[in-house]
């Protein structure tokens, strides 16, 4: 957009905003206006709700309900421990987001084909009426398990948030669940089988335990991109690196922010080889009898003959599998053993460097090794984590001083009363006991009735079971809630594929889109509801996953909203319970404010030191750092593993799984598709080695997390579109082979797909492999997007194991547009 | 030119991310729109790729960011090149501003400023730039960008009194800024582990479209 237009715009929805402020109607205008006396600023707290995991508060100023300017710093005490939240550019661009051209205003009705972006403003009661008959006739027709909600991530306020509209839907009759998300599905896996549960170990020791390390290893983390904020991990990691000094190594395809001179070594890699390079290790390790055994005979299971299950020979250990020799005690390689030599040409690094870093691993004390979230986002994604996972575990360095286990650093954290929490909001309050993948829904669109247990991880309540554990889904997807979220189509995979199938509204007959903002998903509704923005509501809200080792609580209000039409979920669906026949039952006779007091006083029940709401109102934030000191994974474990067992059927780490030996054998799965009872490194699908895709599309491509947005939160903020550009990066050596250069624009394109954006030529990227910011908003412009929405190339194949995205995995060829 | 007070910027190179909130909050501050960056963060890099036989390369590449506003100089390029004198460097806190009302817009302190610092407003014919956040100053507050830096990478005080407090900080001659000598700037950087001199040839300001 060119300034000018921008500036119109903007002012046009500043009055938009304060019809008051703005009117020059009025019917006794003076002859010469007088400049109106400046009324006194307000201050109100708010925050940054979105889905990068620190939720950050802001303080928002404002004149007659218009947003004058955003701050985050609150004390000019900003001592390291007791120091300012500080938001990062997202959060201080707020004002742009919600005074955005964008801005859903008004409930509308969908007036021209599925997509097309074609509707017309309506009244509240015609939207929520119509919302209400359709889920009704569609719950009558076809069974409340043809209702599908998704959404949330947003909008990641405590109380106002999805489990509102959880909570309705199962009051109404119940919905089609699902489990696993964009974010960690296969990493969760990964935690269930080795360390026996799922989201207790994908968090690890704290970043304050860096401190007690002499090296740190970095695989795929990047702690200054992803927790920006000032309070969040980056704040953290460069905070204890540069008093502790600890060696840090950093691996990953692209020479991130948390580089720039942190990093002792930065170890390039293809993207989805780390299992390759973890192998190599791992063979270093054992043929140099450098593993500690002692810890891997008492902790672990199906390391080698030493520790395997019952009835499995020594042939399937780990060991046999790393040397690649059969016989117990000969450390002898064979052919397919996983040396260096073999991992150098699949990873891109040298096999020197390999057994020095097999080397420095183990000559160091207490080796804090983090594993990322994103190597599980591959085709193989379950197998990576699990493989990543086996560092410390061969190293003995787990539940030690300085050490973690891998998991993402354990976010330092208050309870808050959460409405996703509300016993009638989860699971077990939900009628339909049917589940899915999250990643499935597209696919349960199609063709729901055939997705079944053994082939697409669909859960079923047992009487639902044949004799072999096997069952179909028997129902597909006829309605689809979708709140805050832009998972209908620009964050999902295979966008093209998402388009098609939604927009036949023969399959999926009705869709109803929460957002406040127009984009790719909301041009798929029929009905759209307008929903507030963060700095228009009053909330409760407290620290994400990423937030780092200092805990707040955030008591958001406001003075600017709800602008024009909007209203905040909870409303929304007291409206549709109303039509419903619920409403009693959904507000328990509560006004919102009385639920958002009960709220706050639950709350304050958890957390004794919290002062009393009024004081919340203006104080804003409520802050602890590490309230419950660092966080040491998996102590306990290592102390008393007796007392202590870890949640798995042995108890033990389970390097070798018999549950997974036993999915192995009865899951159906793809032609390709691994699941194995041992971690291995897998060739998989659009992975570096994959002899389907490699030819055509020569270069990898890495999506990551930008900082100019958040998934696809923000996009529309012109500031950030400046300040971080979208662009592929490419490595001069490709480039050079393809005649680029920074500027041109080029097209990426693979057989889904073909975007068109801007080249950054940088040494940043390795060679073969090309990088892209994810979230940009889809622009198609005759089958060509113009977005540079990275989704547009990425598969809807789902993982073997958790039925999850593998939407890191991507293959594709550039050129000159 | 004697000033009482000469305010300063202080920009820690091994903790700036390069993330920019210095730059967006500075917008914020003042609705500055696309175009216009009072404050901007280069990004230096550099480094050789080889591609060895059996697929594997090895490489030594580097980066850093600067994150820099006006420095409100010394011996201020664009103040001498200013035919009308709008650009003037105040006595009482050395902060170089632009008098609007004065300014024609013919861009020669643009021109002049080898940081970039004025920045024309074509819409209303003026130049802008850095003003220092003067007015947050008087109420006892830094400038926005400083408050705002989520690394705790910047800081602003009287010049000396930067010096003083930051021993390990340096002269800014450093890659890609221009060398001190041309307008004397009131910036001292703690330099990056990967720093270069002004001047280097083996890097380059990847980022041109963003600043």
């Amino acid at each position: 957009m060119e300034r000018r237009d921008f500036l119109k715009a903007s002012a046009a929805f500043g009055c938009a905003a304060t019809l008051s402020a703005c009117d020059s109607s009025s019917s006794d205008a003076k002859p010469t206006p007088t400049a109106p006396a400046l009324t006194e600023e307000k201050l109100n707290w708010s925050a940054c709700c979105v889905d990068c995991g620190s939720h950050c508060p802001v303080r928002v100023f404002s004149r007659d309900g218009v947003i004058t300017r955003i701050e985050s710093n609150f004390t000019t005490d900003d001592e390291y421990g007791n120091h300012n939240v500080r938001a990062c550019l997202r959060g201080r661009s707020l004002r742009k987001r919600v005074y955005a051209p964008e801005r859903l205003k008004y409930p509308m009705k969908r007036v021209g084909p599925r997509g097309s972006g074609q509707f017309e403003r309506i009244s509240w009661d015609e939207a929520l009426d119509t919302v209400a008959a359709q889920l009704k006739r569609i719950a009558n027709q076809y069974g409340n398990e043809a209702i599908y909600a998704l959404g949330g991530p947003g909008a990641m306020y405590s109380f106002s948030n999805r489990g509102c509209l959880n909570r309705l839907l199962n009051l109404s009759g119940g919905y089609l669940g699902d489990y696993g998300n964009f974010s960690f599905a296969q990493y969760i896996k990964a935690c269930k089988y080795t360390y026996g549960a799922e989201v207790d170990y994908l968090f690890g020791s704290s970043i304050a335990e860096m401190a007690n390390s002499d090296l740190v290893l970095m695989i795929g983390h990047n702690p200054s991109e992803l927790g920006m904020s000032g309070s969040g991990q980056g704040y953290d990691f460069v905070r204890q690196k540069q008093q502790h000094n600890f060696k840090t190594i950093i691996i990953d395809p692209r020479y991130t922010d948390s580089s720039l001179g942190k990093e002792d070594q930065w170890i390039p890699i293809r993207p989805g080889t780390d299992a390759a390079l973890v192998e190599a290790i791992a063979y270093v390790l054992i043929s140099e009898n450098r593993v500690n055994q002692a810890f891997l005979n008492q902790y672990c299971v199906g390391y080698d003959e030493n520790t395997m299950p019952a009835d499995v020979p020594y042939s399937e250990s780990y060991k046999a599998y790393i040397l690649d020799n059969p016989v117990a005690g000969d450390l002898t390689a064979g052919a397919n053993a996983k040396t260096p030599a073999w991992a150098a040409p699949i990873t891109g690094i040298p096999a020197t460097t390999i057994i020095e870093l097999a080397h420095e691993l183990a000559d160091a004390q207490a080796p804090f090794v983090q594993v990322a979230m994103s190597i599980g986002r591959h085709s193989a994604g379950e197998n990576n984590v699990r493989t990543a996972f086996m560092l410390p575990i061969l190293l003995g360095k787990v539940g030690l001083p300085g050490t973690n286990h891998g998991g993402i650093p354990m976010a330092a954290s208050m309870n808050v009363f959460n409405m996703e929490s509300h016993a009638e909001a989860g699971d077990d309050a939900n009628p339909v006991k049917k589940r899915i993948s999250f990643f499935k829904f597209i696919e349960a669109v199609e063709n729901g009735k055939d997705l079944t247990v053994l082939k697409d991880g669909v859960i079923l309540p047992d009487e639902e079971l044949d004799e072999n554990g096997d069952g179909k889904l028997d129902t597909d997807i006829k309605a689809i809630v979708a709140y805050a979220t832009n998972r209908l189509i620009n964050q999902n995979a295979d966008v093209n594929y998402s388009r098609k199938v939604l927009a036949d509204d023969n399959k999926c007959e009705f869709i109803v889109v929460i957002d406040n903002v127009m984009n790719a998903s909301a041009e798929f509704a029929d009905i759209i509801l307008p929903d507030v923005t963060y700095v228009e509501t009053e909330d409760l809200v407290n620290q994400g996953h990423v937030a780092g080792d200092t805990a707040t609580l955030v008591q958001m209000s406001t003075s600017v909203g709800p602008m024009f039409e909007s209203k905040p979920l909870y409303e929304m669906c007291v409206g549709l319970a109303k039509r419903m026949g619920i409403e009693a039952e959904f507000t328990q006779g509560k006004s919102h404010k009385q639920w958002l007091d009960e709220a706050y006083a639950a709350t304050q029940a958890m957390n004794p030191g919290l002062p009393d709401k009024e004081v919340m109102l203006k104080q804003g934030i409520y802050r602890k750092y590490l309230p419950n000191g660092a966080y040491l994974s998996n102590k306990a474990f290592r102390e008393d593993p007796l007392a202590n067992p870890l949640p798995t059927p042995s108890g033990k780490i389970e390097i070798y799984s018999e549950r997974l030996a036993y999915l192995a054998k009865h899951w159906q799965l793809a032609e390709g598709d691994v699941i194995s009872a041992l971690p291995k490194y897998v060739p998989a699908w659009d992975g570096f080695e994959d002899e389907a895709t490699r030819y055509d599309y020569p270069l990898q491509l890495s999506g990551y997390h930008t900082k100019g947005r958040v998934h696809s939160s923000y996009h529309n903020v012109p500031w950030l579109r400046e300040a971080v550009q979208d662009a592929v990066w490419m490595n001069p050596i490709d480039a050079d082979q393809r005649g680029l250069s920074t500027g041109d624009k080029v097209r990426v394109f693979n057989s889904r797909g073909t975007i068109e954006v801007d080249v950054k030529v940088t040494p940043r990227v390795m060679p073969g492999v090309a990088a892209l910011g994810q979230g940009a908003w889809l622009k198609m412009e005759n089958g060509i997007d113009k977005g540079g929405n990275i989704n547009v190339l990425t598969s809807h194949r789902p993982t073997p194991l958790s039925k999850g995205n593998g939407q890191h995995s991507i293959r594709v060829e550039i050129q000159r547009a | 030119m004697n000033t009482k007070i000469q305010y300063g910027f202080y920009f820690d190179a091994t903790r700036c991310t390069g993330c920019k909130t210095c730059q967006v909050t500075c917008k914020d501050r003042k609705d500055l729109p696309v175009g216009i960056n009072w404050r901007r963060v280069y990004e230096f890099a550099g480094g050789q790729w080889t591609q060895n036989g059996d697929g594997t390369v090895n490489q030594n590449v580097y980066a850093y960011y600067s994150s820099i506003g006006c420095n409100h100089c010394s011996e201020p390029a664009c103040t001498k090149a200013c035919p009308t004198g709008a650009m003037h460097k105040r006595r009482e806190d050395g902060l170089v501003h632009v008098d609007a009302k004065v300014c024609i817009g013919c861009g020669s302190c643009a021109r002049a400023c080898p940081y970039d610092a004025p920045q024309i407003d074509n819409d209303k014919g003026v130049m802008t730039k850095c003003d220092g956040c003067y007015e947050r100053l008087a109420q006892g507050l830094l400038p926005t960008c400083v408050e705002a830096c989520p690394q705790r990478a910047l800081d602003f005080a009287p010049i000396e009194q930067l010096r003083a407090k930051y021993p390990d900080a340096i002269e800014p001659n450093i890659a890609p800024l221009p060398s001190t000598e041309i307008t004397h700037p009131n910036l001292i950087i703690k330099a990056n582990r990967h720093a270069k001199p002004t001047g280097d040839k083996s890097g380059q300001i990847l980022n041109w479209a963003e600043v």
